[in-house]
């Protein structure tokens, strides 16, 4: 450029230096740069940019095309597919049901051999009491239940016992003053006067949202005091929870409504504190009366520890609470390790019971018999293709009908066409039967195994190894098989050298297509693999429906997917993606 | 054309046929015996059967009726990978999955040539055809030109005796074809071997050729070197076939020892050499070649026979013009001259005399 500059026609008529450089650079016959050196279009803007703009607008044009698609797919698959995937890891159950026990378990060391202390089992008694309200703790019971056999009964009750915890305490409050019955009393007492403890109401709609999954945000009317609620946390904390459920779940009003049992045990446990009593002596808010009244009741000893222990002895149980505090943190690898054979324990984990181990074995058979299936299609699909791709149009074209007829009929009626034919008193085994080559009494099992399974499977998903190694072979020239013969190959040896080669990329192209579709198969193994012929799909299938744990079946899917990931990827290092040809 | 099946006969076709519905015959009762070195080239338009003979001497079809030799023997029965004859295709058919090498070692490897064998055989064979530094590469990293060189040197490296080429230049450039069909003959006589060219370009068999076999509907029309099928065709589809030539219509009058006396459609009586006609007052069409025509009276032969024409056309060709005249009712007559420094430039509507000789003036077959 700067050889440009220095050579070039300064005229002094040439409206910019630019224009003139421009212009010189015209006359001579080059390309047009600019100060950079970088080329620059006509009227001087730099190609590069040009060039992007216009394949800019190509992109954007080719991206509303796809968008309809696009986001069809996003909304309805794989979104729904991330959020199930997801849930291989979400954990929060616990946390958000217990979310006391849960802190407080943190301290606990599950090695000793020792149960909680009773600080663990009085917030157990509170988060349960809560939970209980809200009908969720069967939820966290079901939850436990795939970990620990029996805590789903164990929760169910202990939720329907609760009260008599309780009302151990609301009895000696309300013999006393017969104010204690009534909502108001409770009410002017808890909002005292003063500032509030807004803090306090936010945590506990916080908590009633979590516990409930909505998203309530309305005012409850109430505001415990910040005076009250340091002087009585607890009850604070309870009378606090109980309003916002009053009115968020039963949509009345605080000041009208008797607390909970569990509000009068959490007044005791308060008034039963170190040095309450003194606080409780130097107040003078609203209902100061009552309170010092109350603080020289005697109430019995705080051992809910016993009290859990009497509504169910496997509260004093100890792999009850170490599977509660294995399973306390908002994320697990809990279902993964299950899906693998393992259980979580509290240091690590380890291989489960002898007599629990399925899943191993599931994903084993599941890649051992999708291979069998695949290379049955390979070695019945070839011949096939290669006859179609060989005969004249005409008599190709009807063997294709024949070949794509399976397309045409339901699944399920060709599966349970398997099963007829198939059964011990079906078709084949009556045949046999009548030949004399079979004995009536020892007639072949075929179904509701393996072989059923991969006889069935075959039949289904043929026309996929078919169809890729035909539109393959079609495109192989026969000259190629000429010309090796005419170099002095036989048959074999023009095929196997010449032909096979060159028909690989049709063969992993049905292969891909008939082992990831074998992998995830359902129906088929449901209907004709018995147990001893069903795949990993069908376990999914029983997680997601019946059983409901949602979790293991995300992680087992999630494992199935990156499975077939991995093979995808080996598929690609051994053979190449872009050797596989679908047409 | 039926050649005698004489002693040095190294391929022979005798009396064969071929019918592919069994109602048609596609080879009608082809009788062809070659020598040892020779190149013969199968000329002739699409479906004259031209390919099927190289197919079933190839082994890839089989002859309905007669036999089909090799030095001697009938190899009728034999499959074609025992046959030992060398083939090109006319899409190369070199094998996509393998290297240039391998594809050349093919044929070695089949025939269980040891490796070190192999590899000096293969080396020699590329060298051949120039291209020593491509054994690594795969057929379709190759251009055209390429891929037939390769594919020469593929059916040459087993030594064959008999190589067979099947339009091998059908898909290259002009320039490129030329050089070739100059490279392919120059191996061949080289190498001393036996060659059967299938082709349906004309220029390239007259080039390249020991003789030429022109077929049409089945049959061998002439068999003889390219000088005298082209100046002395024996029928009118090879005159018509092989060069452009000049035809007019006509009836014997007169047949006297070397000289025929035609009088064509018009009335104007000429002077022509009889070749396969015999009787008086048998239709003829009368060939004459464009280049063997004269208008300008100085250069006119002794002996010329002179007839009237009217200029239609004149094209420069550059090397060559081209005059197209209207002669004895015939508006597709074409003269062509050499540019030369004193050649007339006719214009349309001159009116001229053009004249031959009559041996250049040949009587045939009217079909």
């Amino acid at each position: 450029m700067s050889e440009l500059k220095s050579t070039g026609p300064q005229t002094m008529d040439a409206p910019t230096p630019e224009d003139a450089l421009h212009e010189a650079a015209t006359l001579r016959g080059r390309d047009q740069t600019d100060a950079s050196g970088r080329l620059v279009t006509a009227d001087g803007k730099s190609l590069k940019s040009s060039l992007k703009r216009a394949l800019r607008m190509q992109k954007l044009r080719a991206l509303m095309l796809i968008a309809p698609l696009l986001i069809f797919v996003l909304v309805t698959f794989i979104a729904p597919i991330g959020s199930m995937l997801f849930r291989s890891v979400e954990n929060e159950i616990v946390a958000n049901t217990l979310p006391m026990t849960t802190a407080a378990l943190k301290d606990w060391d599950g090695t000793t051999g020792d149960l909680p202390d009773e600080q663990v089992y009085q917030n157990l008694f509170f988060d349960l009491f809560i939970a209980a309200e809200a009908k969720e703790h069967t939820k966290l019971g079901s939850r436990l239940n795939y970990e620990l056999t029996g805590v789903s009964s164990l929760f169910r009750q202990s939720g329907r016992r609760l009260d008599d915890l309780g009302e151990v305490y609301q009895d000696p409050l309300e013999d006393l003053n017969d104010a204690w019955k009534d909502g108001a009393t409770w009410y002017d007492l808890m909002s005292g006067s003063g500032a509030g403890d807004t803090d306090l109401v936010d945590d506990q709609r916080r908590r009633y949202n979590a516990l409930t999954q909505s998203t309530d945000r309305r005012d409850i009317g109430f505001v415990p005091s910040q005076a009250i609620s340091q002087m009585l946390p607890r009850t604070a904390r309870a009378y606090t929870a109980w309003a916002t459920f009053t009115v968020y779940a039963d949509e009345d009003v605080v000041a009208e409504e008797d607390p909970w049992e569990a509000v009068h045990a959490a007044l005791a446990l308060d008034l039963m504190a170190d040095g309450t009593a003194a606080k409780i002596a130097a107040y003078s808010g609203p209902r100061a009366d009552l309170l010092q009244e109350a603080a020289t009741l005697e109430f019995p000893a705080a051992d809910f520890k016993t009290g859990f222990g009497e509504i169910d002895e496997d509260w004093l149980a100890h792999v009850t609470w170490e599977t509660i505090k294995t399973y306390s943190p908002k994320y697990t690898n809990g279902y993964f390790l299950n899906a693998v054979d393992l259980q979580k324990t509290a240091d690590g984990f380890e291989p489960r019971p002898e007599n629990q181990r399925i899943y191993i074995t599931l994903f084993q058979r599941t890649l051992f018999m999708s291979l069998v299936i695949t290379f049955s299609c390979i070695m019945l699909g070839y011949p096939v293709a290669w006859l179609l791709a060989n005969l004249p149009a005409r008599t190709a074209n009807l063997l294709m009908i024949l070949v794509l007829l399976p397309f045409w009929t339901s699944l399920l009626v060709r599966t349970s066409a398997w099963k007829v034919m198939l059964q011990q008193q079906g078709v084949i085994n009556d045949v046999l039967v009548w030949l004399g080559l079979v004995a009536d009494d020892g007639r072949l099992v075929m179904i509701n195994n393996q072989f059923g399974t991969i006889v069935a499977m075959t039949h289904i998903l043929l026309p996929f190894m078919i169809l890729p190694m035909y539109s393959v072979m079609q495109t192989i020239n026969p000259t190629y098989l000429r010309a090796a013969k005419s170099l002095g190959a036989t048959n074999w040896t023009a095929f196997w050298r010449v032909y096979f080669p060159q028909s690989v990329p049709g063969i992993g192209a049905g292969s891909i297509l008939v082992f990831i579709l074998s992998i995830g198969y359902y129906i088929t193994p449901e209907i004709v693999g018995g147990t001893k012929g069903v795949f990993i799909s069908n376990r999914i299938a029983y997680h997601i429906s019946s059983s409901l744990n949602w979790g293991l079946a995300a992680a087992l899917g999630t494992i199935l997917f990156l499975v077939v990931l991995l093979l995808y990827w080996a598929y690609d290092k051994i053979v190449g993606i872009d050797n596989v040809k679908l047409g | 054309m039926a050649e005698s099946s004489g002693i040095d006969a190294f391929v022979e076709f005798e009396r064969v046929q071929k019918s592919y519905d069994g109602e048609t015959l596609v080879v009608k009762d082809l009788n062809l015996s070659m020598p040892k070195g020779e190149f013969l080239t199968m000329l002739g338009p699409s479906g004259s059967g031209k390919t099927t003979c190289l197919m079933m001497l190839a082994g890839f079809e089989t002859a309905t009726h007669g036999d089909i030799r090799l030095d001697g023997t009938s190899i009728n029965n034999i499959p074609p990978h025992k046959r030992g004859i060398g083939m090109v295709f006319q899409n190369y058919a070199l094998f996509p999955h393998m290297t240039i090498a391998e594809n050349l070692s093919f044929p070695l490897e089949v025939r269980k040539i040891g490796k070190s064998d192999r590899e000096a055989k293969v080396k020699r064979a590329l060298d051949m055809v120039e291209m020593g530094d491509f054994g690594g590469r795969r057929p379709a990293q190759l251009s055209g030109g390429q891929q037939q060189r390769i594919a020469l040197a593929r059916a040459l490296v087993f030594e064959p005796e008999l190589v067979l080429m099947d339009e091998p230049l059908g898909a290259l450039d002009k320039q490129l074809r030329e050089k070739m069909q100059f490279e392919i003959t120059d191996l061949a006589h080289r190498l001393g071997i036996t060659v059967v060219y299938v082709t349906h370009d004309q220029t390239e068999a007259l080039t390249m050729s020991d003789r030429v076999a022109v077929f049409n509907d089945g049959r061998i029309q002439q068999l003889a070197p390219p000088d005298l099928l082209y100046e002395e065709p024996e029928n009118s589809f090879v005159a018509q076939f092989i060069g452009e030539n000049n035809t007019l219509e006509g009836t014997i009058k007169e047949i006297n020892g070397g000289l025929a006396l035609v009088q064509l459609d018009d009335g104007e009586l000429i002077d022509c050499t009889p070749v396969n006609v015999s009787e008086i007052g048998e239709r003829t069409r009368v060939s004459i070649r464009p280049e063997r025509v004269e208008f300008n009276k100085e250069r006119m032969k002794e002996g010329a026979h002179t007839l009237k024409a009217e200029v239609l056309e004149f094209i420069y060709m550059g090397d060559i013009f081209r005059t197209r005249l209207r002669v004895a009712g015939n508006d597709d007559f074409v003269v062509k001259t050499r540019n030369a420094p004193d050649q007339v430039r006719l214009k349309p509507g001159e009116h001229v005399e053009i004249g031959w000789l009559p041996e250049d003036c040949r009587a045939l077959d009217a079909p």
